[in-house]
């Protein structure tokens, strides 16, 4: 260490105050770097933003960066998207609703059977239990692809096997359709949730539950006092995580809520409008800010919860 | 104003209907459970003082059937509905793979040589190869540059938001949010979309951008890698975090540079995170359908696999061939799996 410490001091010497100088530029160079991508990042969205305030005729024929240079604010394109009757503004107010009447139920029941199964499989001793954890664990690999077809099928006809009716057809029309898009978001969310809410069930102390165990205390009762109060925030975690994917799903509702006012989610219908009415700018700025500003709300609120379970969720893997 | 609450009624009963189904579902489960192990205690003290009586030994083993009691009404909600909604119909996915497009006769593989057979069937596996290539290095890539750029930088808070937002915007919405940049008006009138008139000042001829193969799946795989980019700052701006301090500060010592130390240091440790984050963003790539679906439907050859099963199993009436596509996509899912999992046991056994 003496014999090597002299050369060193020797070569960094009169390296330091460049190097300061070379660091310095560093990080003005990663500094710059960073607001370039976090500009590039944010651009678009806003541009979206400033234009859903502007006139119809300012957005259809000037750019939204003219808007600093000529500023005019309305509320117009809101109230047309929101309520207006006629069929080519959005209606989004009735869109909105069935949004929220889709993502509630299909929330909680996943959220609900998720816990219930993961402190089985991690807390409860019974033969098979690692089998039919890991056949949970795979079934997460599966497109959602691979189901909808047989899905649709089962919902309009049932399920027979060589004739015998095992399952009747559920004969769902309007509202009642809402049905079955809970029933399709609960089947899809439930390996993912399971798994999520089992790395983190399986982890509370042993101790904690073999005191419990030696009190008395059956499996319901543990559920309950011990074990929902200490998983809250993981429950947090994953509710927020279901939230987002089923209030920002289209290919789900798209195929069992159908298109209708009644049952269509606001993202069914936008995709609708950006098809059929691309260049109703005034219409698809502002419907997007209206499709955007609840997950907008619950993620900023709630994102420290969010970002937690997502690192639980992938990188214990 | 024309909205009436009174249409939206029936909307509302509806939602009250779910949630009081979910108290009753979930409740009355819990309910159930309550009630029984009381009820089993109660034989069981029958049974007791009647064997004491008796002066017969109890039979053990008893306690391991009760857990298995337990365990099945635990678990009943959820395998039923995995069952009925997952595994049951992806059996019959397979099935229907096999079958004519109103599954009316068996056909044996036809509908997968279908896809090669068709040069428009090809040009999507082409295009899906090119998003789930392209997605996940690029996204996960801007997202390490990002978080070792702001690591430990001042407002790091705020500026990792300003990359996560998007992760809470819908596909469509984000679909919508680039549409607009890459808007279109003819040479001469003033352009609104954002590229286009960067392209102009820069001297070009106005573009529709997605009318345009190939470039507009490249213009869509933007879209994909603006979402995504944020979630794998996230996760692998954590696991930058979980680097010990000492390592760097030894590093330091020792003179590595800002490069070096990102090569050496950085990138091996987070190497378990990197794994996870290509992984889930090239299985979402796979699947991805909203996108394509909100901005171009598809048209001028921007079509991938998702949406193409889309289109022959719901508007086409073409049940073998969707069905077949839907296969393809999840044996295209298992070897990425396996990749992970072999990646991540070779890292525990390190």
């Amino acid at each position: 260490m003496t014999t090597t410490t002299p050369t060193r001091a020797g070569t960094d010497a009169p390296a330091t105050i460049a190097g300061r100088v070379r660091r310095r530029l560093n990080t003005r160079w990663a500094t710059a770097a960073s607001i370039v991508i976090a500009i590039v990042w944010t651009i678009p969205t806003f541009g979206l933003l400033v234009s859903s305030f502007r006139p119809e005729d300012q957005i259809k024929t000037t750019g939204w960066w003219t808007f600093f240079a000529d500023p005019q604010l309305t509320l117009e394109n809101y109230e047309q998207v929101l309520f207006g009757r006629s069929s080519s503004a959005g209606q989004l107010a009735s869109y909105f609703l069935n949004s929220i009447v889709i993502t509630l139920p299909s929330v909680l029941f996943p959220l609900a059977f998720a816990a219930l199964a993961a402190y089985a499989l991690a807390w409860i001793n019974f033969r098979g239990r690692d089998w039919i954890y890991i056949g949970i664990f795979a079934l997460q690999i599966v497109p959602l692809q691979m189901a909808l077809v047989p899905l649709l099928s089962f919902f309009s006809q049932g399920i027979s096997v060589g004739g015998i009716e095992l399952l009747p057809a559920w004969n769902l029309d309007d509202e009642q359709r809402f049905i079955q898009v809970w029933f399709a978001h609960t089947c899809f969310a439930l390996p993912l949730g399971v798994f999520l809410l089992h790395n983190f069930v399986s982890q509370l102390p042993r101790d904690l539950m073999e005191a419990a165990r030696v009190d008395g205390a059956t499996h319901p009762k543990i559920f309950r006092t011990i074990v929902l109060p200490l998983i809250t925030p993981a429950l947090a975690a994953y509710g927020i995580f279901q939230f987002l994917w089923v209030w920002n799903d289209l290919l789900v509702a798209l195929i069992f809520a159908g298109g209708g006012d009644e049952t269509a989610p606001l993202t069914v219908r936008l995709a609708e409008l950006a098809g059929t009415r691309g260049n109703e700018w005034q219409r698809l700025t502002s419907g997007a800010f209206v499709a955007i500003v609840v997950p907008l709300l619950v993620f900023l609120s709630l994102q420290r919860y969010f970002v937690r379970g997502l690192l639980a969720g992938s990188v214990k893997g | 104003m024309n909205f009436d609450f009174a249409d939206e009624a029936p909307k509302l009963a509806m939602l009250l209907y779910g949630v009081v189904a979910f108290v009753a579902v979930v409740g009355g489960l819990l309910l159930l459970l309550d009630v029984i192990p009381a009820q089993l205690a109660r034989r069981r003290q029958a049974r007791l003082t009647a064997a004491v009586a008796a002066g017969t030994p109890l039979e053990p083993g008893r306690r391991r059937s009760r857990e298995g009691l337990f365990a099945l009404f635990f678990l009943l909600p959820t395998v039923l509905m995995l069952g009925i909604g997952l595994v049951i119909p992806a059996i019959r996915t397979l099935v229907l793979s096999l079958k004519n497009g109103d599954s009316t006769e068996w056909v044996g593989l036809r509908n997968y040589s279908w896809m090669v057979d068709r040069p428009e069937i090809v040009d999507i596996l082409w295009n899906t190869a090119l998003w789930v290539l392209l997605v996940p290095l690029l996204a996960t890539s801007v997202g390490l540059i990002y978080a070792v750029l702001v690591d430990r930088a001042r407002l790091e808070a705020l500026a990792k938001s300003l990359i996560f937002l998007p992760m809470a915007i819908s596909f469509v919405g984000a679909g919508i949010i680039w549409k607009f940049v890459y808007a279109f008006r003819p040479a001469g009138a003033d352009q609104i979309g954002l590229l286009n008139q960067i392209w102009v000042w820069l001297g070009g001829e106005p573009q529709q951008w997605l009318a345009n193969p190939p470039l507009n799946t490249l213009l869509l795989i933007v879209v994909m890698i603006w979402i995504q980019a944020g979630f794998a700052m996230v996760v692998l701006s954590a696991a930058i975090k979980a680097i010990p301090t000492d390592m760097i500060e030894a590093a330091r010592i020792d003179g590595v540079n800002a490069w070096q130390q990102f090569w050496r240091i950085t990138l091996p440790g987070i190497r378990p995170a990197l794994v996870v984050v290509v992984v889930t963003i090239s299985i979402a790539t796979l699947k991805l359908f909203d996108i394509v679906r909100t901005m171009t439907n598809g048209n001028f050859n921007t079509n991938v696999i998702a949406t193409e099963m889309y289109n022959q199993a719901f508007r086409y009436g073409q049940t073998g061939q969707g069905s077949a596509l839907a296969v393809v996509l999840f044996i295209l899912v298992i070897p990425i799996v396996i990749y992970q999992v072999r990646s991540l046991r070779r890292q525990r056994e390190v």
